[in-house]
C-alpha cells in the first residue's frame, strides 16, 4: 500500500469511506453532506458511492439530528454526525452533554455511545463570530466525551478512524484552515491513538504545546528562532481529552520552559489546564521561567480581516513571545 | 368499586373490541398485575422517601398506569422505549423487575444502573429500555435515533418514545418528529398528557388544545385517546405498531391522563384544586380495568385479590432485597465513564 | 388498623421539619385526606393529610421544634383499637430502618511540610528550577543576584553563582532597573563609571546583609587615656630595624583588634556565625579589618588575633592593608573571619553604625578619639574617649550576648593591662 499526498479534507473523506466499506453499521449524518458534498467538501461524492441511506442529509435541525445520531448509536449503529460549523453544536448541547456523554455512566455501564461528531472549527475565514469559534475546551470539560484535534492530513485520517472505532463519543475538531493543507497519507486503514501527543520538533530551550493550526504556526516560529540559536520543542497535542500529560511533562523537564499556544479564548482554556497540570507535576521543579499562555483574545471573532488576525495568535507574535520566554524577559 | 367509565358490551365475538379480541386472559391479567405493581411500587417508593430512606427526588405516575401498560404490553425485548423522569411505570411495563428498581433507589450496586442513575435514569438496555431521562424532551431524539437504527437493520421492531405534555413545547419534540416524518421511521411517540408541565397547565403552555394536532405538521397520524383506559391506549398502540412495521412511519398518540400526586415530592399542589384531583381519582384506571375484567368473566374476584396479594408480596421482597443490597465503594467513582480498555 | 403519622420529607434537602400548626386535637376523629398539620420548611408551609381514618393520638414530642423526618408525630387508631399514649420515646421511623451508609474516610491530609531550612530563601523571586539547583548546591538564594525580570533568579544565575563561589566573584549582568535609574537624570549631567567586580561584590554582599541579616546596634563610650599612655610607652621602646626605622608603631586600632579578639574569647557566645541550620561557634578570633581602597574596600582578616602580640597584629595589619590597596590580596586573606572592625576615626567621625559582613556576626564601628570633659567626683576632668558601636546579627547574637561582648571590649580598652592576663 502506498503513501500519497492528500489534503486534510481528502484524508478525512478517505477515512470515512474506508470505515463505511468495512463496517455496514457506519453511516454519516449531517446538513448538506449528500449531493452538496458538505460545506467544506469533506464528504464530497461519498453519497454517490454509498447511497443516501448511509450519507444522510438531515434537516437543518442540529438538536434533532445530533440527538437522532446519539439514539442510533445507543441502539447499535455507528453514526458520524457532521456539524456544518462546530459553532452549531451549541444548538445540540443537550444531546451531546446531557445524553451522549452521560448515558454510559448513568446506566451503570450498560450501554455504549459509539458516535463521532465532526466539528469544523476556527477562525481565519472571515465568517465572523458565529462561524469561527474554537470550543474544544468546552467539550473537554465534560467527562464521558473524548476530544481530538488533528493538525495533519495523516492524523486527520488516523484520528477519524480511531474515533469511529472508539466505543465512546468522540468529537473531532477540524480547523477549517487546515482542510486544504496537504501531506503524506498512507493508503491503508490505520488509527492514530486517541490520548497521545506527538513531538513535532525536538528542541532544548522551551516546549511549545499546541494543537491543530497552532502546531503549524509554532513550527514556523521555531524555525525562525532556530536562526537565532533558540531551539524550540513543539508538541502537537492531538487529543484534548484524554490529554497526554506524560509527553508534556517529560518535555518540560528537558527544556525547563513551557508555552501553551491555542486558538480558543485564553482564559479558562486548554492552556490553563496544561499550565496547572505542569504546576502540579514533577516538572514544576524543572521550570526556569513562568509558564506562558498564548490564546485567543477575550472577544468574539471579529469580521474585519485586520481584527480577525489579531484576535488569535499569529506567527510573528508567537516568535516574539517565545524569544522572550527563552531570553528571560518573561 | 367505582363504576368503570369504559364498560364494554362484549369481549368475544364479532363485536369484541380489538383489545379484548387480541389478548388472551393471561395477557390481560398480567397487564392488570403490572398496573398494580406500578401503583404499589410507587406508593412504597414514596413511603421510603418520606421516611428519609432514599435521597434525591422522585416523580410519581400514580393515575397514569393504564398508559404505561397499554403501550408496553405488546412490545418485545427487541423493541425500544425511551422514558421520562416520570418513568417507573414504563420500566415495569417494559418488564423491569421491581427489586432492581428499588435497589437503584437505594443507590445499590444491584440497581439497574448500579446506583449511578437513581429514580430518573432507570434503564434496562438488555430489554430494550433505553432509560428514563432527567431532561424534558431528552428521549425524543434518542427514540427517533433508535428507530433509525432499526430501519438500518431492516427488522420489524419499533421504538416507542414516552414524553409528557411539557416536552411538546421543546425544540427536540419538533425536530425529532420532523426527522421521523421525513425518514418514515418506525417510531411511536406517546404523549402522556397529564395536564401539567410541573405547575403550568397545557392550556397555559400549549397553543393547541391537543398535542396530537401537531402530528399534522410532521405528516403522521395524531390520535387522542383516554389515557386512563388501557383498552383505548392499547388499541391506538396496535394501530401505530402496524403502521411502523409496514414502513409507513411514525404515529403520535396523545393519552389524556392525570397524575394524582404532585410533580415531585416537593410539590404543594398550589396550581390545581382538590376537587380536580378528587375528580380524577374517581377515574382511577386500575379499579376500572379490574372491574372490566371481572364484569366480562376474564377474572374472578378471588383472582383479583390473589393478584394484589402477589404484588404485595413481590413489593415486600423486592424492598427487602434492595435494602440489603451492596453499597458502591468510593473507589468505583470513575467506573464506566468510558468503556474499559478504550483511550481514557 | 393503626396508621402512623410521620413527619414527611417534603423537600430534597430536608432533614428536619417544623410543625407550624396542628389542624386537629388529640383524640379527634380524622378522615383520610383531611389536613391534619402544616409543615414549615425554609421554602413554604405545606399541608399534610391524614393517612388513614380513625382517632388521632398526638405524640408527645417533648416540645421539640425541629423534628427529624420520619419521626412518628401521631398515630391514628381504627374503631375499637386501644389508644395508647404515644410517648416521646416514639422512635423516628428512619432511625430504626435507615440503612447505615458507611462514612467515607476523608482523604488523608498530609502533614504540613516542615519549614525549609534557611528561611532566608523566602520572598526571593526565583524559578522553581533555580530554587532546586540552589538547594542542591547548598547556596542561599539571597546570595544570588537574579538576572530575570524583577530580579528573578533563574537557573543560569545559580550556575554562575556556584562558579563564583569557587572562583573570584564574577561580574553579574546589569540589572534591568538601570535604564530607569539613568532616566531620572539629565543626559550629560553625569559620567558613567562602569562597575568593576569589587563594586558588584560590595553591592551584592551588603545588600544581602542589610536585607537578610537582622541588625541591632549597641554603643559604648570608652575612655582611652590609659591605652594612649601605654601605646606611647610601647612605641617609645620599639627596637630599631636595620634601616633605623622602629620595629613597630602601634595604632589605637591595633589595640582594638586585640581587645576584640580577647573579648570574643571571653564571650564565646558572640564568636559565632549563623549558618543554614546551625550556629557555628568559632574557636579562634579571626578579626576582619575594613581597609578603604581606591574604588571600594577590603576586609582582610587577622587570624587568631587573640594569640598574637600587639606588635605582630600591627605588622600583619600593615602588610595586609598595603596589599589590599594594591589589590593583591588572596581570597584566603579576606574570606571568613569571626568578627570585623571598621574605623572611621581618622575622618573625624565620632560615631557610626556598620553593616555586618556575612558570614561574620558582629562588626565594631570605631569613632574618632575625642577629648571631653567628664565628671569625676563631681569635677570636670579631661578625658580622651572613643565611641564604639557594635552591630550584631540577631539571628546568632542576642542583645545580652552582644552587650557582654561590648562590655568586655570596653573593659580591655579602658585598661589594656588586662590584655596581659
Amino acid at each position: 500500500m502506498s503513501v500519497r499526498e492528500l489534503s486534510f479534507a481528502q484524508a478525512i473523506q478517505e477515512a470515512l469511506a474506508q470505515a463505511m466499506e468495512v463496517d455496514p453499521r457506519v453511516f454519516l449524518m449531517g446538513e448538506d453532506i449528500g449531493v452538496y458534498g458538505g460545506a467544506f467538501q469533506v464528504t464530497g461524492d461519498l453519497v454517490h458511492r454509498f447511497g443516501e441511506d448511509r450519507v444522510m442529509d438531515t434537516p437543518i435541525s442540529e438538536l434533532g439530528g445530533a440527538g437522532v445520531a446519539v439514539g442510533a448509536a445507543i441502539a447499535g449503529s455507528r453514526p458520524v454526525y457532521e456539524f456544518q460549523f462546530s459553532d452549531f453544536s451549541t444548538l445540540a448541547m443537550e444531546q451531546i452533554v446531557n445524553q451522549a456523554a452521560k448515558m454510559r455512566y448513568m446506566l451503570g455501564g450498560k450501554v455504549s455511545v459509539p458516535i463521532v461528531f465532526r466539528m469544523p472549527c476556527g477562525s481565519g475565514t472571515g465568517a465572523a463570530a458565529q462561524h469561527s469559534q474554537s470550543l474544544e475546551a468546552w467539550f473537554g470539560h465534560v467527562p464521558g466525551l473524548k476530544v481530538v484535534e488533528p493538525s495533519t492530513p495523516e492524523d486527520a485520517k488516523g484520528l477519524i478512524l480511531a474515533a469511529i472505532d472508539d466505543p465512546d463519543p468522540v468529537l473531532v475538531f477540524e480547523h477549517k484552515l487546515l482542510y486544504k493543507i496537504k501531506g503524506n497519507v498512507p493508503e491503508i486503514m490505520y488509527r492514530t491513538p486517541i490520548g497521545k501527543a506527538v513531538v513535532r520538533r525536538n528542541g532544548k530551550d522551551a516546549t511549545v504545546v499546541a494543537s491543530a493550526i497552532m502546531v503549524h504556526k509554532a513550527l514556523e516560529a521555531a524555525e525562525a528562532l532556530a536562526k537565532e540559536g533558540i531551539d524550540i520543542e513543539v508538541i502537537d497535542l492531538r487529543s484534548i481529552r484524554p490529554i497526554d500529560g506524560a509527553t508534556i511533562i517529560e518535555s518540560v523537564k528537558k527544556t525547563t520552559r513551557l508555552a501553551c499556544i491555542y486558538e480558543g479564548v485564553k482564559t479558562l482554556g486548554i492552556g490553563a489546564e496544561i499550565s496547572a497540570m505542569i504546576a502540579e507535576s514533577e516538572a514544576f521543579d524543572y521550570l526556569d521561567a513562568p509558564i506562558m499562555r498564548l490564546g485567543g483574545a477575550e472577544t468574539p471573532i471579529p469580521y474585519s480581516p485586520i481584527l480577525e488576525k489579531v484576535a488569535v495568535p499569529q506567527v510573528d507574535g508567537i516568535t516574539d513571545a517565545l524569544r522572550n520566554l527563552v531570553k528571560g524577559g518573561f | 368499586m367505582p363504576a368503570s367509565p369504559k364498560t364494554t358490551s362484549s369481549i368475544k365475538g364479532p363485536n369484541a373490541r380489538p383489545f379484548y379480541a387480541k389478548h388472551n386472559a393471561e395477557q390481560l391479567k398480567e397487564a392488570l398485575r403490572r398496573m398494580w405493581l406500578i401503583r404499589r411500587f410507587e406508593e412504597m417508593a414514596e413511603d421510603s422517601y418520606v421516611r428519609g430512606l432514599t435521597h434525591g427526588t422522585m416523580h410519581l405516575s400514580i393515575g397514569q398506569e393504564a398508559t404505561a401498560i397499554g403501550v408496553c404490553m405488546d412490545l418485545t425485548d427487541k423493541d425500544y422505549i425511551t422514558s421520562t423522569h416520570r418513568g417507573h411505570g414504563h420500566c415495569i411495563g417494559k418488564g423491569a423487575e421491581v427489586r432492581y428498581m428499588f435497589a437503584e433507589f437505594f443507590g445499590k450496586e444491584e440497581g439497574y444502573c448500579r446506583g449511578r442513575g437513581g429514580s430518573m435514569h432507570i434503564a434496562d438496555p438488555a430489554t430494550g429500555n433505553l432509560g428514563a431521562n432527567g431532561i424534558v424532551g431528552g428521549g425524543l431524539p434518542l427514540a427517533t435515533g433508535a428507530a433509525l437504527a432499526i430501519k438500518q437493520r431492516k427488522t420489524k421492531d419499533v421504538a416507542v418514545c414516552f414524553f409528557g405534555d411539557g416536552a411538546n413545547n421543546e425544540g427536540a419534540f419538533h425536530e425529532s418528529l420532523n426527522i421521523a416524518g421525513v425518514w418514515k421511521l418506525p417510531v411511536i411517540y406517546v404523549c402522556e398528557n397529564n395536564q401539567y408541565g410541573m405547575s403550568v397547565s397545557t392550556a397555559r403552555s400549549t397553543a393547541v388544545k391537543d398535542v396530537a394536532t401537531r402530528a399534522a405538521g410532521y405528516d403522521m397520524p395524531g390520535v387522542v385517546v383516554d389515557g386512563n383506559s388501557i383498552a383505548d391506549v392499547n388499541e391506538a398502540m396496535m394501530a401505530a405498531m402496524e403502521r411502523a412495521r409496514k414502513g409507513q412511519g411514525p404515529t403520535l398518540i396523545e393519552c389524556k391522563t392525570y397524575r394524582t400526586k404532585g410533580h415531585s415530592r416537593s410539590d404543594r399542589n398550589r396550581y390545581r384544586s382538590k376537587d380536580e384531583i378528587e375528580d380524577w381519582k374517581q377515574r382511577d384506571p386500575i379499579p376500572a380495568f379490574e372491574y372490566d375484567l371481572q364484569a366480562h368473566g376474564v377474572m374472578t374476584a378471588a383472582e383479583a385479590k390473589a393478584i394484589r396479594a402477589g404484588v404485595e408480596k413481590e413489593i415486600e421482597e423486592a424492598f427487602a432485597f434492595a435494602q440489603a443490597g451492596t453499597n458502591p465503594t468510593p473507589d468505583s467513582l470513575l467506573r464506566d465513564i468510558y468503556t474499559a480498555g478504550s483511550a481514557a | 388498623m393503626t396508621v402512623e403519622v410521620i413527619l414527611p420529607k417534603v423537600d430534597m434537602d430536608m432533614s428536619t421539619g417544623v410543625i407550624s400548626q396542628w389542624h386537629v386535637k388529640d383524640g379527634d376523629t380524622v378522615k383520610k385526606g383531611q389536613p391534619i398539620f402544616d409543615i414549615e420548611t425554609d421554602k413554604a408551609a405545606m399541608e399534610i393529610e391524614a393517612p388513614g381514618d380513625g382517632t388521632i393520638k398526638l405524640a408527645d414530642l417533648g416540645g421539640a421544634k425541629d423534628i427529624a423526618i420520619g419521626t412518628v408525630v401521631a398515630v391514628i387508631y381504627g374503631p375499637g383499637e386501644i389508644v395508647k399514649a404515644v410517648g416521646a420515646s416514639a422512635v423516628p421511623a428512619s432511625a430504626a430502618a435507615a440503612t447505615p451508609v458507611a462514612r467515607q474516610p476523608a482523604a488523608p491530609i498530609p502533614p504540613p511540610a516542615a519549614p525549609r531550612q534557611g528561611t532566608t530563601d523566602e520572598g526571593i523571586r526565583a524559578t522553581p528550577l533555580a530554587r532546586r539547583q540552589a538547594r542542591q548546591a547548598g547556596l542561599q538564594l539571597g546570595n544570588i543576584i537574579g538576572s530575570g525580570p524583577n530580579g528573578r533568579i533563574v537557573a543560569a544565575d545559580v550556575q554562575s553563582s556556584r562558579a563564583a563561589a569557587v572562583k573570584a566573584p564574577s561580574p553579574a549582568n546589569e540589572t534591568v532597573a538601570d535604564a530607569g535609574t539613568r532616566a531620572q537624570f539629565e543626559a550629560g549631567s553625569f559620567t558613567e563609571i562602569p562597575f568593576d567586580g569589587m563594586r558588584r561584590t560590595i553591592a551584592q554582599r551588603l545588600t544581602l546583609s542589610k536585607q537578610t541579616v537582622p541588625h541591632f546596634y549597641l554603643s559604648a563610650t570608652c575612655t582611652i587615656d590609659i591605652l594612649m599612655a601605654i601605646r606611647q610607652r610601647l612605641n617609645g621602646h620599639a627596637p630599631l630595624n636595620p634601616d633605623k626605622s622602629p620595629a613597630w608603631k602601634l595604632s589605637i586600632n591595633d589595640f582594638i583588634i586585640k581587645a576584640m579578639a580577647l573579648a570574643l574569647q571571653q564571650v564565646p557566645a558572640a564568636n559565632v556565625t549563623f549558618a543554614d541550620n546551625a550556629i557555628l561557634q568559632h574557636h579562634r578570633s579571626d578579626i576582619g579589618v575594613a581597609v578603604a581602597v581606591e574604588g571600594g574596600l577590603f576586609t582582610p582578616v587577622v587570624r587568631a588575633a587573640e594569640s598574637k602580640t600587639l606588635s605582630t597584629i600591627s605588622r600583619e595589619m600593615k602588610e595586609l592593608a598595603a596589599r589590599a590597596r594594591a589589590r593583591k590580596l588572596q581570597p584566603a586573606e579576606y574570606q571568613g573571619g569571626c568578627a570585623a572592625i571598621s574605623n572611621l576615626g581618622m575622618f573625624g567621625v565620632e560615631q557610626f553604625s556598620a553593616i555586618i559582613n556575612p558570614p561574620q556576626a558582629t562588626i565594631l564601628a570605631v569613632g574618632a578619639a575625642v577629648e571631653r570633659f567628664v565628671p569625676v567626683n563631681g569635677q570636670p576632668v579631661l578625658a580622651t574617649q572613643v565611641t564604639l558601636t557594635l552591630s550584631c546579627d540577631h539571628r546568632a547574637v542576642d542583645g545580652a550576648v552582644g552587650a557582654a561582648l561590648l562590655q568586655s571590649i570596653k573593659r580591655l580598652i579602658e585598661d589594656p593591662a588586662l590584655m596581659l592576663a
